[in-house]
This record gives C-alpha cells, structure tokens and sequence, in this order.
C-alpha cells in the first residue's frame, strides 16, 4: 500500500472516531439533564429517540406526497419538529408519571422502564413492526472526496454539525440562563431553591421535557445513519447511559469527555480488532474505571 | 400493520384464479372427489383435531417483540395459502381452522406455546417459526409430542429432522453457486466477508470461506462480525477501503442492515465502484434501507418477487389484493406460502393426517404451482429449489440477472464444509 493510501484511511479513521463521538455525545446529553441533574433513571429515553426519528419519517412522507419540491428543505424543519413532539412527550410523562416519584429514584426505572414497553408497542401498533427509514435530502447522503481515494461521509459532518450546536445550546441554557440557574439550584439544594422562590415543580417539569426534546434531535439526527424501529430505542440506551454513568453523572463536561474516550477507544481498537472483540474492549476498559472511580471520570461537587 | 383478517369469500371469478394458481384444479378436484370418501377414524388414527368437516392446524410466529417486522409477511403468506385450499374445498374435503399462537420473539415462549399447540390442540400441523434460535426452542417437543413444524426460512443447515419440513434453503444452497456466479461472471478474485455476530452468519461464512479457499482457489482479505444492532460501521468500512476485495460478502441482519448500507454509501463505495453480494437483503429488507442507498448491489435468494412467470404473477396478484398493494414480498415470505400447499399434497398423497405417515410420505413431494417454481421436497426434508442472483433496484425491488440452471440438491450436512 502506497503512504498516501495509508494517510487516507488514517485520515477517515480519524473522521469514524470523531463522528462516532458526536453520535454517543447526542445520545448522551438529553440523559445527562435528565439523569445527571434531576436524578431520574429514565429508561425510556431511546424511546423519545425514537418518536423524534419517527417524526423525520412523518415529515418525509409527508412531504414527498404534497410538496415533493420541498424535498430538499425538509430536514431542518423535521429536526425542529422532532424535538417539539418529544418534549411534548416528555412534558406529559412528567405530569403523569414522573413527578410523583422524585422521591423514590430507584422506582423511576421501574415506572419508565414499564413506559418504554408502553410506547414501543404504541409504535408497533400505530406505525409499524417494520423498519422504516425516512427518504433524506440528496445533499445529505453520499461523500465529501476532497481527493482520490479520500471520503468523507456528508452525513457524518451533518451530525458533528448538529451535535456541537446542541451541546453549545445546552451549556448556554445551563450556566447562561434563568432556567439553568433554576435547574442547579434546585439540584443542589431542593428545599432551599423552593424557600428562596422558585417553583422547583415546573423547575422538574421543564428540565425533563427538554431533555426529551434533546433525546428527539438525536433521533432525528440518527435516521442519517441508521433505520428507526420499534425498538431501536432500545439498542441506544445502553450506549447512552454508558456515556453519562462513565463521565460522571452530574457534571455535562464530563458527559463530553467520556463520550469522546469511549468513541476514540472503540475506534481505533475497531481497527484493529474485529468489531464483537473491539466491543468486549471497549467495556472490559469502562468497567475497570468505574471499579476504581465509581463516581465516574468527573465527579460532581455538589453537597449531598 | 393491521392483523391480517381471516375471513375470505372468493367470488366465482377469483376462485378460478386462485385454482389457476397453482395450475392444477383439475388434480385437485379428482383427488379431492376421491379424498373425501375417506372417512375420519381412517385418516387419523392419533387423536389429532381432525373431524369430517374441519382439520385444525397451528401457526406459530411472533406477532409481536423484534422479530414481529420479519415474521408478520410468513404470517400472511401461510394465511393466503391456506384461504385458497381452502377456497379450493380444503385437504381430504375438510376446512382447514387455523390457531394463532404469538411466539413474542421469546424462544421459551415459543417452546411453550408449540406444547400448547400439540398437547391441548393437537393440531395436524404447525407452521412456524423463523430464527433458528425459535427452531431450536421448539425442536425437542415437536420431536417428543410427534408434531409436524414447516419452518419458512433460510437457515445455517446442519439439522435434519423427521417432524420438521425445511421450506426455505439451507446455506449452501444460498451459498455456493452465487459465489460461483461472482468468480464466473463478474470476475471476482478477493472476497470480504462481513456478518452479523450470530450463529447463522458465522455458520454461512464459515462454508463460504471453505468454498472460495477451497474449491475456487481464490483469498478471503478479511472476514468481521459486528454484533447484533451495531449502528456503527464506519471502522469497517475503512477496514474494507483497505483490504480493496473485489467482492464485499454480506450477511448482516436486522437493524444493522440499513445502518451498514447507508453508511457504505456515505463514504463512497457504491455499485459503481465496488461489487456487493449479500444472502441477507430481501424486499422486505430493503424498504427499511432505502433501494437508493444500495442499487446495483447483488443478492443470492431463491426467491424475488419481480420473478417473471405465470405462478408468481397471480400469488404477488392475490398477495397485494389482500394486505394491499403496498406490500412487499420477500424470499422468506414466499416459502411461508409453500408450507400449507406442500402439507396439503403430503396429506393427500398419504391419505391420511397422521404425522408419521405424513413423514414418510413428504419425500418426493412435488409443488409445479410454486411461485419460485418448481420444488420438490428431498428425503432430508429440505427442498430441492433454485438459486438466483438479484440486482438491487432505486424502487426497492429486484432485477432478476442470473439463475442457477438446475434446481441444487439440499445438503444440509455438507462434506468438506464443517
């Protein structure tokens, strides 16, 4: 093999790695703000992935029967979409569900756990058994060949793009915002937020729902690389849990941190192992860490 | 997707295309005429819920769970194939009743549901299952309650049993005359394979590897299995760029699928760069990968819906007027579809339901009016039928370019292979 060729598949390697972490970032962070601030073990949130990939696929269909010009445009708005019909949805499961637990964390796994089997067969029921898998704008599949033997995949740099501007928004919206002084208050010290007035109820409500509405960019995001079925949700949340546990629960840097290591991990080892093998790796490394590190890579700081 | 419904009233007109279905109404109604004479404590001597009017038979696959996506088309194949016996007056003139049982993609519940099915039904016969894993599950009871199971998909081989009718192909019936057909007619010299993390892929490339070092005399450059689910294919990929085959062979499944071909795409390697042969991409398939992620791609099956004859024609007919022209036809669906037809003809040919003397006489067994064409059943259960290679189309169906000449012997413990 020629030292160019060589270079080339280092070059897209590195570009496998770097895309690999900004799928397990996306995954990770509506999590993170569920998990990592409020506590709540929400085992339902590959399903709210699901209904923001499900909400591509409607906008799809929908646009290819009535404004097939439109083709081309379409996914923005879809991605707008898919978050609104997820933070819905976790605004209603927080109203029903959710609230009424927060003093009993350990249950919140059960009482998703049961929603997650709720709403996947509310797919298989309503939508269909089958894989389904949105028509994407032309400009979004395909490579980028800046030279010969050199490709970089569109829709690879599609969700580095997305990922990056979620994650500026979320940190802008934690450390910059009304709502995210609201949200560390009533993290840090529950009673104490509620005496010094705010309302830590719709404090919970609002954070839960917008870490559904993350969950659904991210699915919407993952219909460019991946099918969405009934229970697709179901193969992202072990990965998603993985990222935020591994990171360290509370702190968001540490969410970004672990999921670029264990991206970079998987990748490379990938390259060099077969893919089960790299897999076992991968997880051989993480629980050895969190055996000598139980509070993950970052722990936080808040007094408990 | 709606259950499918089971009342069916052909009209006299669609009753007459579906006996042209399988092109022989005129046997059928001399048997038929001869058939039922044969009173019932003659033709089933085992307790089985046969009574002179109806002859009650299970249909065992998962309607919900994972593998509810590709059973569901098994499912309403059987169910076409048996409104038409019975639209053509039954097996030895007795209505076939189907029970439903729901395998829930839980192999101990399809275990539990076969026992249902055998000991508290005593159904003349089970349609069902479709991994292997279920397969396994339920083998020993219909082996220990003396059932029949017709089992409709493709599968790794190395099994062989007397209460079992394989409808589908056993791997290298798949295998080796479409690695055959690459090498000759595409001039391929190096091979890639790729497969989902499973016994049925790792079995599969196994006997593809023995068959392409072995008898072909040409290099496997690299052989990797992902696990189930993996969505993550880009290292891979690259892997592939480097090793440069000139055939990538594919058999991943599942979910996997759409994320490996959309991500092949995406970083370049299409049909006009690289050829691709996969045994796992039906119709089915590809309408969750999207036909414009994988044109001009190969796959081996034995079965595309686009085949062109007479038998095909009126099932795809009758198949899209009862689930709806929307709906696809893949390899494993069609053999779901032989499964009632070849019990029929054993029934008949054996004059009896009982399972032993069904057995016995499933060897030779022939089907003309098979929308794959002629089969026939071989002593080992399995099917003598065609293999043939399809090329992906942009609209997610198939364009028929080659066909094995003859139809491939069943082997399903091949010799030099294990």
């Amino acid at each position: 093999m020629e030292l160019s060729e060589v270079l080339n598949i280092a070059l897209m390697q590195g570009f496998a790695g770097l895309s690999l972490f900004a799928v397990l970032l996306l995954m990770g962070l509506g999590l993170a703000i569920i998990f990592g601030q409020m506590g709540v073990i929400n085992m339902a949130h590959g399903e709210f992935m699901a209904i923001g990939a499900y909400t591509v696929y409607l906008g799809s269909t929908l646009t290819e029967k009535y404004a097939p010009g439109f083709m081309p445009a379409y996914f923005p708005f879809a991605i707008v979409a898919a978050f609104i019909f997820a933070f819905i949805g976790g605004w209603i499961a927080e109203w029903a569900l959710i609230r009424h637990l927060y003093k009993r964390p350990l249950d919140t796994l059960l009482a998703t756990w049961g929603l997650s089997l709720g709403l996947q067969q509310v797919f298989r029921t309503f939508i269909s058994p089958k894989e389904v898998s949105p028509t994407l704008p032309d400009w979004l599949m395909g490579s980028w060949a800046p030279q010969e033997g050199l490709d970089i995949p569109i829709n690879g740099m599609f969700v580095m793009v997305l990922t990056l501007l979620v994650t500026a928004g979320v940190m802008l919206a934690l450390y910059k915002s009304r709502w995210g002084l609201r949200v560390r208050a009533t993290v840090s010290n529950r009673p104490m937020a509620n005496a010094t007035g705010i309302n830590t109820k719709k404090t919970d409500q609002l954070t839960f729902a917008i870490g559904c509405g993350i969950a659904g960019i991210a699915g919407a995001a993952f219909t460019t690389i991946g099918s969405t079925g009934p229970t697709s949700g179901s193969l992202y949340i072990v990965d998603a849990f993985l990222v935020v546990t591994f990171g360290g629960a509370a702190s968001l840097l540490g969410t970004a941190f672990s999921a670029f290591l264990i991206a970079q991990t998987q990748s490379i080892s990938e390259f060099f192992m077969t893919g089960s093998m790299a897999k076992v790796f991968t997880l051989s490394i993480i629980v050895i860490v969190l055996m000598m590190r139980p509070q993950g890579l970052f722990a936080s700081k808040i007094r408990r | 997707m709606k259950k499918p419904e089971f009342e069916f009233e052909p009209s006299a007109d669609r009753r007459q295309v579906l006996q042209g279905i399988v092109g022989m109404a005129l046997a059928a109604a001399t048997m038929r005429a001869g058939a039922q004479k044969l009173p019932t404590a003659q033709v089933n001597t085992t307790k089985l819920a046969v009574t002179d009017t109806e002859v009650t038979v299970g249909q065992l696959h998962s309607a919900t769970g994972t593998m509810a996506i590709s059973e569901t088309g098994s499912i309403q194949a059987e169910q076409l194939a048996i409104d038409q016996i019975n639209a053509m007056g039954g097996v030895l003139g007795r209505q076939i009743k189907v029970i439903k049982e729901d395998g829930a993609s839980d192999w101990p519940t399809f275990a539990e549901k076969a026992k249902k099915l055998l000991v508290n039904d005593h159904v003349a016969t089970v349609f069902g299952c479709w991994t292997s894993a279920s397969r396994k599950a339920v083998l020993p009871i219909f082996e220990k309650e003396n059932g029949m199971l017709y089992y409709p998909t493709f599968y790794e081989g190395l099994e062989q049993s007397k209460n079992v009718i394989y409808t589908g192909q056993e791997a290298t019936q798949q295998i080796l005359w479409g690695l055959d057909w690459a090498a000759k007619e595409k001039g391929t010299k190096s091979y890639f394979l790729v497969g989902s993390d499973y016994i049925w892929p790792r079995t599969s490339m196994k006997i593809a590897r023995k068959h392409i070092e072995g008898v072909l005399k040409q290099k496997v450059v690299g052989e990797e299995y992902y696990p189930l689910g993996n969505t993550n294919f880009n290292s891979l990929i690259n892997k592939i760029k480097a090793a440069k085959p000139d055939l990538i062979y594919a058999a991943v499944v599942g979910g996997s699928n759409v994320a490996f071909y959309k991500q092949l795409k995406a970083a370049g390697i299409t049909a006009a760069k690289q050829k691709l042969l996969t045994i796992s991409v039906t119709e089915d398939e590809l309408l969750g990968i999207g036909g414009e992620n994988t044109a001009g791609f190969y796959s081996c099956m034995k079965y595309f819906q686009s085949l062109d004859n007479e038998n095909n024609k009126k099932f795809v007919a009758a198949f899209k007027e009862k689930y709806g022209p929307a709906s696809v036809i893949g390899d494993v669906t069609q053999a779901g579809y032989l499964g009632p037809w070849l019990w029929k003809f054993t029934v008949e040919k054996a004059g009896s339901f009982d399972v032993d003397k069904i057995a016995a006489a499933s060897t030779g067994i022939e089907f003309k009016g098979a929308p794959e064409g002629y089969v026939k059943i071989d002593e080992n259960h399995h099917l003598w039928s065609k293999a043939r290679i399809g090329e992906m189309l942009a609209d997610g169906q198939f364009k028929v370019v080659a066909e094995s000449p003859e139809l491939i012997k069943p082997d399903p413990f091949p010799k030099g292979y294990q």
